[in-house]
Order: structure tokens, then C-alpha cells, then sequence
């Protein structure tokens, strides 16, 4: 491994990490000296464009119009022509098992699993570790998943759910576990469509257990700084009032979180819906684990030429199961506007 | 305050940004370069690496070189955006097909010494690169491989007193014997990620070409036969008789073939006892059978035989595979490095090093370096129907289509009609774009 | 001061009384819950972990537990293989010269854009704000042909880029700053607007202007939200593998250490326990970021920053 190469670019990488910043810092202070130079009344209505302008630059040509390109192109065929809805009606038609509809129970197993599980441990992480004198280490521990690749995870969980034949000595770490402990067959974790609870097939649950092990850190992370910015003195308050701990938990820790909990709770509704490394490293989509995204990834890739038409339109339905999100954000949003 | 504030980050950003300048470094004059994208990784890379080391030393052209195996999003993504690699080599030529029939890639008949390609491939090689049915030549093939070898443990079959089967019937036999003797004669993995299915397509594919010939093989791929169709839904059954009913041949049965990965299928056949007797797989798998078991030794552990002819009239067909080759821009290096990859000197030196075949019929046997990988050299030269891999010819959609049938029809065979008549509905619509 | 030091201790009740038992069981039993907690999931990790240090086939045919009982058949194998592969030196070069700034850019613009939909009012502000949100749900795939077709038509690729002295990642900054921008403003603007709205109307009648306010007041007062976005970006730039790909190429030149791992697997996938040795190596920079950044991680830092 020959490290020589550092040597030889650092003046650019050193460049680069105070240049970077030099040039944000001096575009903002350059916009508040124009500001500046405004008369007072003009200032309010100029100086919030000076602080969002990059922002939306950025977002407008990343994101926004590719969007918009993506959904008028879902309205077209493949040669440019307008057809209307017929690439939905590709993708919707065929209920319950044709078309986007298996991806789109995948998908809710996701919203609903996925969510629940990172939220639920984070929180309980977060609170728990608050708690004890080794918090940084344990903290770092449960992070560490995310500091991994998703290449790596996939590798990881391959391991945790290898499967030989019954009887066989078992390489697998959950299987292992199930012939030793529990005397059971082994499962075939990732092509077992077997539902659990007569509904949630089993293989989907696997692979949403290896997403929410890479995740939890996130939500951990969040959730902690949030709790940490509760002040201390409302706590001590609570407790001479002789409040019980869980008291305190659900009365005073939690509204406080609130608003955090509804961000991250919203971030990850939108990862699950837009859930596409593990799928596709996993299955690929097969024995029922579709995703949108994977679906779109395999319009869009492994057809040759493209179907954009198609894509675009998986693409559309999946922004459009956003909405609901975001009018739930906009109530918050309101609500908090006006406690103020 | 401010003012200070901004003149102190404007000095800075402006020092930054000379910096950066001054630092940039100025491209050596040199022979010029040529931007190569592949799908060779690891030890593959070094390999080609070691190729083209000859081509680099003598002419000084550097080689810029990408490896992915998502080349099929990152190279469809770069020709849509128009900054595509000079050369690009695939494992399959589905790909670059599509971008000829849609002007991307340049005819080769100009680039290439046309008389001494004729002289040096077999004319079905040099077809194969002429997918447009034009006369013009848009893909180029270095390294092939074959398909359909039945692979073994000469012990195994030593200790059981078995022989080789030599025609489908004895095949069979072979097959109802081991499992009258208690074990799976068939040891098949199926998983692979997001490609799983595509061990069990090689085997309905072989099955398709030696039963049905290669009309037939043909114009399945083209997709003018249909799937419902007596020719195809035979081979099917016919890989079912190899499957037994209820997987029973199989080792593991169906469970076990859709939770391994194609990689460690035949690694069951090497335990004692051993749990199958023979594994069909083109030629890498070798370096995963020594990958999981250092100490097995090629044709005294494990040796192969070719899949063994169903109809007589068919005698010696295979199926081939193998890495093509486009240019999207026409240099003079990358001119030069794509006449250097036809020559027999630059083949040879992968052939040497393991693990690929050449189609320059002027790569000597000798260089061959196992006796494995020279009986399947043997084998392609002499063979009389070579036809390529139908998956890798067939649309996107449809070859996807078609891993995933032999998924279920793995999990399930009763399922056969219902599954041949939903790959028949996307042949009705992948091959119209 | 955590929640922990404010909970009671045994210094209130007498010693022995049911508050006292149930105190110190509740001590034991939080203790047992954390630690048993981590450790299961930690268990895939010391899985990798072991793994990284085994033969191939022993990998293939045991489970990684029966590494830790005798014969211990332990091997570097995996690891210098790893560090042998080519370009590894140069690619974590350019993993730097590429996360450094795609941290620092959308990190920094997020918190000027944030700061102004807390604490400014201005026409649409909702609205965009929720575009914003909504925009997280773009899948990037459909970004890549678009924005890279228009970058192709600017000149604006890494090849013209170094032919004029530039770095060839500016495209690649950009993008992972777009990227990540609808998170980071929604993260901060969550944490800005929790800050006391006291704060700036003291700091208002003192004087200060926007600038000094979000310098001097918002930012140190956010730092564990800063904090924790600068974590997530770092990791998602650092462990990011296509849009690599797309915006800069895997050439040998400007590949990160991603695309130099990820090869260490044969195109059959050959040699693939090589990927828990390189799991392991590119998880070092992260968690070296995440623990030096721990410290930010505290509580208090509001109280006492509102004077009567």
C-alpha cells in the first residue's frame, strides 16, 4: 500500500479544507454586507433569499428538475410521445399480485416495520444509555453498524442467515441458534415466504431486520442530542415533586421530543419507502420482496434500452405515497408555530 | 467588525483558490491514454492488468481503467450523459447490442485487420459480434468460456465403481443408480444475489440446444418461439426428470438449491460421504471448489465431462459464453489496443495465467496451463454447434424473466404451465421497444 | 450533568427500605438491560469480526463461533491480501479529498438555509420548506442521467476540470451536497426552532445583527445537532459507492477507497472474505469521526444562556 501519494497532494487537500469554508464564510458575510447597504424596511423582505439561495440552487438542480423531468416523462412513452396513464396503468393494473402492487405491500411491511423498530430502539437506547457512567462506550458500540458499508451489511446478515440442509452442522448464526437451542430445522431466512402472524412473510422480515440494524444508530444519535437538550432543571423539578421515573418518561421527556421524534419518524418513512441497497443486494426482488425502488432500479437498468416511461412512473407512484407525510409534517409544523 | 469579518474571508478564499490553482498539476505530455471499462475485479484485474502490461511497456499509452460490476447502470448512465469510455468489455452483449442499434458504439470493420480476424476465428465468433445482421462488425470477443461440464470427484466415481456417462440415457441411469445407492446424485445452487436463477438457465438452455437444435435454440432467444411452445416446455420437463420430482435429486432439495450460492454449490460433492456426485458449471467454478477445500488437486479431485448429447442429430453442440468488446470513441490508442486484444499473443497471456479460453484458433493447446482448462479448449475447438449463451442474447427484461422462472419452477414444478405461459406474455412485450 | 446524575441516589432513603431495594434493583436491572442489549447487537460485528480472520474454507463450511474454540486456525490472510490490492493508498487520498468538502458544503448551507426558515418570515416559507421535505423522497438513480447529461454539455467532467488546475470532485461535491441538503436543512431547522425565542429577542435589544446571532448564539447552541449531522453526512460520502461512480468514475485517479474494496471481489464474486477484512478497515475513519465528535454530544449547554 503506498502512502507516498498523500504526500505529494496534501497542499490541495489542505487548500481544499480551508478553502471550502473561506468561500461559504465570505458569500455569507458578503450577502449580509449587501443587505447592510439596504434601507431597513427592504432588509426582511431580501436578507432570507441571501441565506436560502444556495440552498435552493443546489436542491433545484439535483433534485427538483430531475423530479419534475421524472414525472412528465411518466405521462410519455419511451419515444417522447404522450400517453397519458397508461405506464400507471402498467404498473397499478394486475391487483393483488400483477404489476407494482407486491412491491408496494413490501413497501408498507417496510413504513410500518422498519419505522417501529428504529424509532422504538433508538428512543429506548437513548433513554437507557443516558443513564449509565459508560454511555459514550455502549453508544459507540450500537454506531458502529452504521459506520459500516451496505455492501459489508449485506455480507454480515449472508453470514447470520446461511442455511444448510437439516441435519447438516450449521454455518449460519440464527440457524445455529435454532438447531441448538431450540431443536428446530433450520430456515431459509431470505427465501422463506412463510408468513408470521398469518401475514408478514418471514423473508421480509429478514431483510428488514438487517436495514434496522445498520439504522438504529441514526435514530439512537438524534434522539439523544434531543433528549440532551432538555434542561436538566425540569427533570430535578419533576422528581422533588415525587414524580416515578416512567411518569417523568411520558409526561415530560417525550412532548419535549416530540418534534424530533416527528423528524426522525419522517426520515425513516421516507428511507422505507425509498429501501433499495438490501433488497436489491439480498434478492434482487425474488420470492415476493420487491421494493419500488428496486423495481424502478430494474426498468431503468436492466432493460436494454431503459424504460424510463416505466421507472418514471413506479418513481411517481412512490412520491405520491409521501404525501400523507408530509401533510402530517405540515400540522406539526403549524402546531408548533403557534405555541410561539 | 463585519467589515474586517469579510475582508479577512476574502483574502482567505482568494489564497484557497490560487492554491488549489497552482497546485493543479499539468498532464505530462505522453502517447495519450485510452479509458477502459470492464467488469474485471480482483484477481480478474491483475490479470488483465498483466495483459495489457506488454501493450503499455512497447507503446507508452496509459490505460485508464474502470471496474464495476454495476456496469450495467454506470455504462448506460455515462452513454445517456455522452461521456462514455473509449472501450468497453462485457460479460455479456446485451448491452453493447443495444447501444449499436442506437449509433453508439463504431463499426469495427475499419479499425480492425478484418482478413486476419477472418483467418484466426471461427466465423461464428466473428458473427456473434455482428448482432445488426449489417455486415458490420460492433463487437469484438478476447476471452469465451463453455458451458455444460458436468463436474466430479474421480474418486467418488472410482470408489462406486461408476463410469462416465457418455449419451443422455446413461446419464440417467448414472443418475437412478446413485440414488438407489441413498445419496442426491445432483448437487445445483441457484442463489446469486440479484442474478440468482441463472445456474438453473444454463441448464434448460443446454437442454434446449442439444434436444431441440439450434433452429429452435435460435429463435427462442430471438424470441419467435414461444416458451408455451412442445420444444421448450420439453426441456423443462426434461431438466425436471434431472431434478426428480420433488427435487429429490437434488441435494437439499429445493430449499437447499435457492438458499446457496452458486459459488459453494459444488463444495457438498468434495465432503465424505459425499452428499452429491456431480455439479454442472462452466469452468471458474474451480477456483471455488480450491477456494473452500485448499487441498483438492484438479483431475485427481475433480474433473469434468462435457453434458452429454440428448438427440443424436445434435451430437457436439454447446453452449458458449464470453467477453465482448465496443469502442464508443475512435482514437488512434484505443484503435491500437483493441487490434492489440485480438492477437493471439495478447489472449495467450490470460489463457496462461488460468481461467479463460481463447477463440484465436492460433493460441496454441500447449499454453493451456492444466489439463482441465485444455480439454475445454479442446473441446470449444472441435466443437460442431457452438451457440452463444441464449440468456445473455435475449432482452433485459426477458433474461430476468426467465432467472426468476427457474426459481420458482424450482420451488414448485407443478407450476410449469402457469410459469411458461407468464414468460410467454413479457416475451410479447421485451423484444419491441 | 446527565438525567443520570439527577436521579435520586441512595443518599435520600434509608438503607434497606423498599425505595432503597427497589433503587438499587432498578440500578442493576437498567445495568443488565444496557449491557445484554449492546451485546446482542453486537453480534453480527464480532461475527464479521472473527470471520475477517479466517480461511476461506473455513468460512465456508463452520459457523464463525467455532473459531473460539480449539484449533484456533487464525489467519492475517485476509488483511494483507486487503492491503496488497492496488490503489488502496490513492483511494483513501480521494475518499478524503471527497468527504471533507461534501461534508463541509451542505452542512454549512444547510444551517444558513435552516436559520432562516426558524427565525426569518419570508413569502412561501412553508411551503418550500415542505417541498423540501417532500424532496428526500426522490430516488437518486433518476437524478443521475439528468444532472450528468448537463454537466457533460458545461464541460464541467473531471477530465476538463483537472486539465484547468480545479479538482476533478467538484461535480461530486456538488452532487452529495445537493443530495444531502434536504435532510441537514430539516434536521437543523428542527433544532433551530427549538431554541428559546428569548434568546434572540435579548440579543436584539443588544444590538447584535443576524450574523452575530448565528454565529455567536444559534450555532455553539446547536452543536449537538451540527454534530450529529456532520456524523451522518461523513458516513453517507464516505461509504457511498455509485454516486462515486457516476459523478467522478472508478478510475484509478479519483476512485475512493469503496471502489478500491469493493474489487478486492472477483466479477463471480471470488475471494468475497475479503470483504469483512475491508469492512472493518474502512469502518476505522468513521468511528474515529464519530468518537472524536462524542464530546459535543453533552446536555446543558441552554442552561444559564437566558439571564433573567
Amino acid at each position: 500500500m503506498d502512502f507516498s501519494v498523500l504526500l505529494t497532494d496534501l497542499p490541495t487537500l489542505v487548500g481544499v479544507i480551508i478553502g471550502v469554508p473561506a468561500v461559504l464564510a465570505a458569500y455569507i458575510v458578503g450577502g449580509e454586507y449587501l443587505v447592510r447597504r439596504l434601507p431597513d424596511k427592504a432588509r426582511p423582505s431580501v436578507r432570507p433569499w441571501i441565506w436560502v439561495a444556495p440552498a435552493l440552487v443546489l436542491v433545484t438542480g439535483f433534485l427538483v428538475l430531475p423530479a419534475i423531468g421524472t414525472i412528465s416523462q411518466s405521462f410519455e412513452d419511451n419515444h417522447g410521445n404522450f400517453v397519458g396513464l397508461t405506464n400507471f396503468g402498467n404498473q397499478l393494473g394486475g391487483f393483488p399480485t400483477g404489476g407494482a402492487w407486491i412491491a408496494i405491500r413490501d413497501n408498507l411491511f417496510w413504513l410500518v416495520f422498519y419505522t417501529l423498530f428504529v424509532l422504538f430502539f433508538g428512543l429506548i437506547l437513548a433513554v437507557l444509555f443516558d443513564r449509565v457512567p459508560y454511555e459514550k462506550i455502549v453508544k459507540s458500540l450500537i454506531f458502529m453498524p452504521m459506520a459500516i458499508s451496505s455492501v459489508a451489511t449485506v455480507v454480515i446478515w449472508k453470514f447470520m442467515y446461511a442455511y444448510q440442509p437439516p441435519g447438516q452442522a450449521q454455518t449460519g448464526t440464527l440457524n445455529a441458534i435454532l438447531s441448538t437451542v431450540f431443536h428446530q430445522d433450520p430456515r431459509t431466512w431470505v427465501q422463506d415466504t412463510t408468513p408470521i402472524l398469518g401475514l408478514f412473510p418471514l423473508n421480509n422480515l429478514a431483510i428488514i431486520a438487517a436495514a434496522v440494524w445498520g439504522i438504529v444508530g441514526f435514530s439512537m444519535v438524534i434522539l439523544s442530542a434531543a433528549l440532551k437538550g432538555i434542561p436538566g432543571d425540569l427533570l430535578e423539578a419533576a422528581r422533588v415533586d415525587g414524580a416515578g421515573e416512567i411518569t417523568i418518561f411520558r409526561r415530560v421527556i417525550f412532548p419535549l421530543m416530540m418534534p424530533t421524534v416527528v423528524v426522525v419518524g419522517t426520515t425513516l418513512v421516507i428511507f422505507a419507502l425509498k429501501a433499495f441497497d438490501v433488497v436489491y443486494a439480498m434478492t434482487n426482488g425474488n420470492y415476493d420482496t420487491d421494493v419500488l425502488a428496486n423495481r424502478m432500479y430494474k426498468l431503468l437498468y436492466q432493460h436494454f434500452p431503459s424504460d424510463y416511461a416505466n421507472a418514471s412512473a413506479v418513481a411517481v407512484i412512490l412520491l405520491v405515497t409521501v404525501i400523507p407525510v408530509l401533510i402530517f409534517n405540515l400540522r406539526q409544523f403549524r402546531a408548533v408555530e403557534a405555541r410561539r | 467588525m463585519h467589515q474586517l469579518w469579510f475582508k479577512r474571508s476574502l483574502i482567505l478564499s482568494l489564497v484557497a483558490g490560487l492554491t488549489a490553482v497552482a497546485c493543479g498539476t499539468s498532464s505530462t505530455p505522453s502517447a495519450g491514454s485510452v479509458k477502459v471499462m470492464a467488469t474485471w475485479t480482483g484477481a480478474e484485474q491483475a490479470s488483465f492488468m498483466a495483459v495489457m502490461k506488454p501493450f503499455t511497456d512497447s507503446t507508452g499509452i496509459t490505460i485508464q481503467y474502470e471496474a464495476s460490476r454495476d456496469q450495467d447502470a454506470l455504462l448506460t448512465t455515462r452513454v445517456a450523459a455522452g461521456n462514455p469510455p473509449d472501450l468497453a468489455a462485457a460479460p455479456s452483449p446485451t448491452l453493447l447490442t443495444n447501444f449499436a442499434k442506437t449509433s453508439k458504439v463504431v463499426a469495427l470493420n475499419s479499425v480492425l485487420d478484418m482478413s486476419a480476424l477472418q483467418s484466426q476465428y471461427s466465423q461464428g465468433w466473428i458473427t456473434l459480434g455482428e448482432p445488426l445482421n449489417d455486415g458490420k462488425l460492433y463487437e469484438l470477443y478476447s476471452w469465451v468460456s463453455l458451458k455444460g461440464l458436468i463436474w466430479y470427484d474421480p474418486k467418488n466415481f472410482q470408489a462406486k465403481g461408476y463410469n462416465i456417462p457418455n449419451s443422455w440415457d446413461s446419464l440417467i441411469n448414472l443418475q437412478n443408480t446413485i440414488k438407489s445407492g441413498g445419496t442426491t446424485p445432483w448437487c445445483i445452487a441457484l442463489e446469486s444475489g440479484a442474478a440468482s436463477g441463472w445456474p438453473g438457465s444454463d441448464w434448460v438452455k443446454e437442454i434446449v440446444l442439444s434436444q431441440a437444435g439450434p433452429t429452435v435454440y435460435d429463435a427462442w432467444w430471438q424470441g419467435k418461439q414461444k416458451w408455451t411452445s412442445p420444444e421448450i416446455k420439453t426441456a423443462w420437463q426434461t431438466w425436471g426428470t434431472i431434478l426428480g420430482s420433488g427435487d429429490s435429486n437434488v441435494y437439499g432439495g429445493a430449499k437447499n438449491m435457492a438458499a446457496t450460492n452458486f459459488g459453494d454449490g459444488g463444495t457438498p460433492m468434495f465432503q465424505s460421504p459425499p452428499k452429491c456426485y456431480m455439479h454442472n458449471q462452466a469452468s471458474f467454478i474451480t477456483s471455488f471448489f480450491q477456494s473452500a477445500n485448499a487441498a483438492l488437486q484438479p483431475v485427481t479431485d475433480f474433473n469434468f465431462f462435457p453434458l452429454p448429447d440428448i438427440t443424436a442429430q445434435y451430437a457436439g453442440a454447446h453452449v458458449v459464453s464470453g467477453d465482448a468488446w465496443s469502442m464508443f470513441h475512435d482514437t488512434p490508442q484505443a484503435r491500437q489496443m483493441l487490434k492489440y486484444l485480438q492477437t493471439a499473443d495478447a489472449q495467450a497471456i490470460w489463457v496462461k495465467r488460468g481461467g479463460k479460453i481463447s477463440p484465436n484458433n492460433k493460441v496454441s493447446l500447449d499454453t493451456y496451463p492444466d489439463p482441465l482448462s485444455k480439454s475445454t479448449a479442446q473441446i470449444l475447438v472441435a466443437t460442431k454447434i457452438a451457440k452463444y449463451d441464449a440468456g445473455d442474447l435475449m432482452p433485459g427484461d426477458m433474461k430476468n424473466a426467465y432467472w426468476a422462472a427457474v426459481l420458482q419452477f424450482a420451488a414448485d414444478q407443478s407450476k410449469l404451465n402457469s410459469i411458461l405461459a407468464n414468460l410467454d406474455s413479457i416475451q410479447a412485450k421485451a423484444y419491441t421497444s | 450533568m446527565s438525567v443520570a446524575s439527577a436521579a435520586p441516589t441512595s443518599s435520600v432513603a434509608v438503607s434497606w427500605s423498599p425505595k432503597w431495594i427497589t433503587d438499587r434493583i432498578g440500578g442493576v436491572v437498567l445495568h443488565i438491560a444496557v449491557i445484554s442489549l449492546t451485546l446482542a447487537w453486537m453480534v453480527p460485528t464480532i461475527g464479521l469480526l472473527i470471520t475477517s480472520f479466517r480461511l476461506p474454507a473455513d468460512i465456508a463450511n463452520t459457523g464463525w463461533w467455532t473459531a473460539l474454540a480449539p484449533p484456533y486456525k487464525f489467519t492475517l490472510d485476509n488483511y494483507s491480501q486487503m492491503f496488497s490490492a492496488s490503489n488502496l493508498g490513492q483511494g483513501f487520498f480521494n475518499s478524503f479529498m471527497i468527504s471533507i468538502p461534501a461534508v463541509i458544503i451542505p452542512v454549512t448551507i444547510a444551517a444558513f438555509a435552516a436559520y432562516a426558515f426558524a427565525w426569518m418570515k419570508f413569502p412561501g416559507r412553508d411551503w418550500i420548506f415542505l417541498a423540501l421535505v417532500g424532496l428526500l423522497a426522490v430516488p437518486l438513480q433518476l437524478t443521475f442521467i439528468p444532472v450528468t447529461t448537463e454537466f457533460v454539455k458545461l464541460g464541467f467532467t473531471p477530465d476538463k476540470l483537472t486539465a484547468i488546475g480545479l479538482p476533478p470532485f467538484i461535480p461530486l461535491w456538488l452532487a452529495h451536497a445537493g443530495y444531502g441538503l434536504p435532510f441537514s436543512i430539516y434536521l437543523l431547522s428542527n433544532f433551530f426552532r427549538a431554541l428559546p425565542s428569548d434568546l434572540f429577542e435579548s440579543a436584539e435589544i443588544d444590538g447584535a445583527g443576524m450574523l452575530t446571532v448565528f454565529f455567536r448564539i444559534v450555532v455553539p447552541l446547536s452543536v449537538p445537532a451540527i454534530a450529529s449531522l456532520v456524523i451522518f453526512q461523513f458516513l453517507w460520502v464516505w461509504n457511498d459507492l455509485l454516486v462515486a461512480l457516476i459523478y467522478v468514475g472508478g478510475t484509478p485517479n479519483v476512485a475512493p477507497v469503496t471502489v478500491s474494496l469493493v474489487n478486492l471481489v472477483g466479477s463471480y464474486g471470488q475471494n468475497y472474505q475479503l470483504l469483512t477484512a475491508a469492512a472493518f478497515f474502512s469502518m476505522i475513519v468513521p468511528l474515529v469521526v464519530f468518537l472524536s465528535l462524542q464530546r459535543y454530544f453533552v446536555r446543558g449547554i441552554l442552561a444559564g444562556s437566558v439571564k433573567g
